[in-house]
């Protein structure tokens, strides 16, 4: 019971990164019908401006010309790299996707690989291949819980990303630029001649991915505080597999999916060898897709309409 | 006139031809150092030339090296690799043939040691790379030797530590499953542990694969499967990340490593979460004691700076040469003839005692040494804590 108590917080920091991500990979997907293979890298881009951000933060505080205390740091650190961030997104929409907007769908996916690889070793020229530590900027506290042990960190990284998954649903659901977003999901190629303007909603929507990327960025550096340029890869790839199996256009099903991700591939960890993990865990998420191509909360009839 | 010249000449080139090169190679030594002074690795061939010239220092100072009753003045011959294949070639070949090299020490990276271990043994040479750990180097090859230990051998080496240290029977291990070092390295610790303390003792066996930075599911296994010790041959990233996310879910025992985690690197990734733990490597600089610390304190104030491993691997390769040539009972005067006895002396030298711990060879070039543990202090720094044998 334990093990499953503490296996069951693993996963829901682990699960966390994946929803945070999946978000922006689900938003894009679903109003722009594209694959933004760059959202991994935006997220490790998203992860490195925090750790300049957050050093800037510092060397401020610590030079006295603006003290402020360390949880504060982390608070702006998160609001300045998402803000940053988003104009990365942008910029990535502008250069790399609206000149193909009307290309065939593959060559905006390339397109996508290609700006994920610029992206990689543009920060290796940048920075070199030295691995760099996220500064700690809150003092890591275990709590024993009868034998689960939880950290505050832990609960800061669950509390935030369902907060942003939270906030981003409300966005969608109650204002008219989500209304103008769920519209252009709906059917492209009508929403324009109601008056959406088109470029803005798209660039909107990157800027809401990339920041949620940022702030998984950043959730990631204060848990793992190993970054690398490569890092968006493998968490890319696995997050655009939540992004499917929670459905197209539903940002309750991508956060969902995002968890569902991470507590398969820890609790697979913890009944099998973990050197079948992802083997395992990757088999059981295709079988579910085979049941369910359309994911948990995607709804078909809007796909065929587009297509 | 002109025949006399003629005679002359004559007489020049026979007594040349006749002239036993033995009889020159009898007045001195002559060590060859094939050494990377300039290339990728510049700061290795240093280390190198400066222990090399410590130990000629030594030798003028005794007034040549004794062999069999008699004194033999030394000589260094020291080439530049340049750091490259070819060139550690081609210096090893010109020190055999052209400058009639005694015993050869070097190249010091295994690039350069596996090509130049291969010339050394065509033409009969014995050869010591102080550095070289890669085992095609000494594989197959009579003349070739290294003064280090190889990867797999840490395995036994920690799991005598451990055992002997902490008492303890039971021992976890977490690896990467897709990266060559780390697995051989688990799987050789866990032959041993389990040699040690019977089938089933390694209580957890986990792995990941390269760039994964969540291990929590691991470690929880870990944690609740009654080991006493978790040994992770990891490199310095990952290390800062399972100490970490170790810590976090409640471990409090040791964490024990190998020497990828001699990186500097390794404690500003992790910080105080690496202090106190222990890996081990070829040597330790701060804490050293005995012939270690003389030899530190030596080349410190010699060159302004504390030796790396690669200079205290160097310094005991020509130990073992001096000991090598000195085992022979004395040289017979005929090159081929004396490095055949220097390579059959080497091969059988016994405890010999040096600054990064004692050697045996059995016969083969790699050495059976005890490895230094290095306990991380609450300072951050690599201390020596004890040597550690298989």
């Amino acid at each position: 019971m334990v093990i499953f108590l503490q296996n069951l917080v693993n996963a829901l920091q682990w699960g966390s990164f994946y929803a945070l991500i999946a978000l922006g990979y689900s938003m894009v997907y679903s109003i722009l019908m594209l694959f933004n293979f760059a959202h991994g890298d935006i997220f490790m881009v998203g992860s490195y401006i925090g750790f300049g951000v957050s050093m800037a933060l510092i060397a401020l505080a610590s030079s006295g010309v603006l003290a402020m205390p360390n949880w504060l740091i982390l608070v702006l650190t998160i609001l300045f790299s998402m803000f940053l961030t988003s104009f990365v997104g942008m910029i990535v929409e502008r250069v790399g996707y609206r000149p193909l907007r009307d290309a065939p769908r593959a060559s905006a996916a390339i397109t996508g690989l290609m700006i994920g690889i610029i992206l990689e070793t543009g920060n290796l020229a940048l920075l070199g291949a030295r691995r760099v530590s996220f500064p700690s900027l809150i003092e890591t506290m275990t709590y024993d819980m009868g034998g689960v042990f939880v950290t505050n960190k832990k609960i800061m990284i669950v509390l935030v990303s369902l907060l942003l998954s939270f906030a981003l649903h409300q966005f969608v659901r109650r204002t008219r630029w989500g209304m103008a977003m769920r519209a252009m999901a709906f059917d492209f190629a009508v929403v324009p001649l109601m008056g959406v303007p088109v470029n803005t909603m798209a660039a909107l929507t990157f800027a809401l991915g990339s920041a949620l990327a940022a702030a998984a960025g950043i959730l990631f550096g204060v848990a793992y505080p190993v970054l690398d340029p490569y890092m968006g890869i493998l968490f890319g790839w696995k997050a655009f597999v939540a992004a499917i199996l929670g459905g197209r256009g539903s940002v309750l099903g991508a956060t969902l999916a995002g968890f569902l991700l991470g507590f398969t591939e820890i609790f697979v960890a913890m009944i099998f060898p973990s050197t079948l993990r992802d083997l395992i865990a990757y088999s059981i998420i295709l079988l579910i897709l085979t049941f369910r191509p359309h994911g948990f909360f995607g709804e078909p009839y809007s796909a065929r309409l587009r297509l | 006139m002109r025949k006399g010249s003629l005679f002359g000449v004559c007489v020049l080139v026979v007594s040349l031809a006749f002239s036993p090169s033995g009889w020159v190679q009898a007045q001195t030594i002559k060590i060859g150092i094939n050494a990377e002074l300039t290339g990728d690795i510049p700061k290795v061939g240093e280390g190198t030339k400066f222990a090399a010239q410590m130990w000629l220092e030594d030798m003028k100072a005794a007034g040549g090296l004794a062999v069999g009753g008699k004194k033999y003045p030394v000589e260094l011959v020291i080439e530049d690799n340049e750091s490259k294949a070819e060139s550690a070639v081609k210096a090893a070949t010109k020190m055999i043939t052209e400058d009639g090299v005694l015993v050869i020490v070097g190249p010091q990276a295994s690039k350069q040691a596996v090509p130049a271990g291969g010339i050394a043994n065509n033409y009969k040479t014995p050869m010591i790379s102080p550095w070289s750990t890669n085992p095609d180097t000494t594989k197959n090859r009579p003349y070739v030797f290294r003064a280090c230990f190889l990867d797999p051998f840490q395995g036994p080496v920690l799991a005598n530590f451990i055992t002997a240290e902490f008492k303890f029977t039971k021992a976890a291990v977490l690896y990467d499953v897709a990266s060559d070092y780390p697995k051989g390295l688990a799987e050789f610790f866990k032959k041993a542990w389990e040699g040690l303390h019977g089938p089933g003792s390694v209580v957890a066996y986990e792995s990941f694969t390269t760039k994964d930075t969540d291990f929590s599911s691991q470690l929880t296994k870990i944690n609740n499967s009654g080991a006493q010790v978790l040994f992770t041959p990891q490199y310095y990233n990952e290390v800062a990340l399972i100490v970490q996310q170790a810590h976090q879910l409640g471990w409090k025992k040791p964490i024990v490593g190998s020497d990828s985690w001699g990186s500097a690197e390794t404690v500003t990734l992790c910080g105080k979460d690496c202090y106190g733990l222990f890996f081990s490597t070829h040597y330790a600089a701060a804490g050293a004691t005995g012939a270690t610390k003389a030899f530190i304190d030596r080349y410190k104030a010699k060159y302004g700076y504390v030796p790396d491993d690669v200079a205290a691997l160097t310094w005991d390769s020509l130990l073992i040469v001096q000991k090598a040539i000195q085992d022979t009972g004395g040289l017979a005067g005929d090159l081929k003839k004396d490095r055949e006895s220097v390579r059959v002396a080497m091969s059988q030298i016994k405890k010999f005692k040096g600054i990064t711990g004692e050697m045996t060879f059995t016969g083969t070039g790699d050495p059976i040494k005890c490895a230094v543990i290095v306990r991380i202090s609450d300072a951050g720094q690599f201390e020596f804590y004890k040597s550690a044998c298989p």
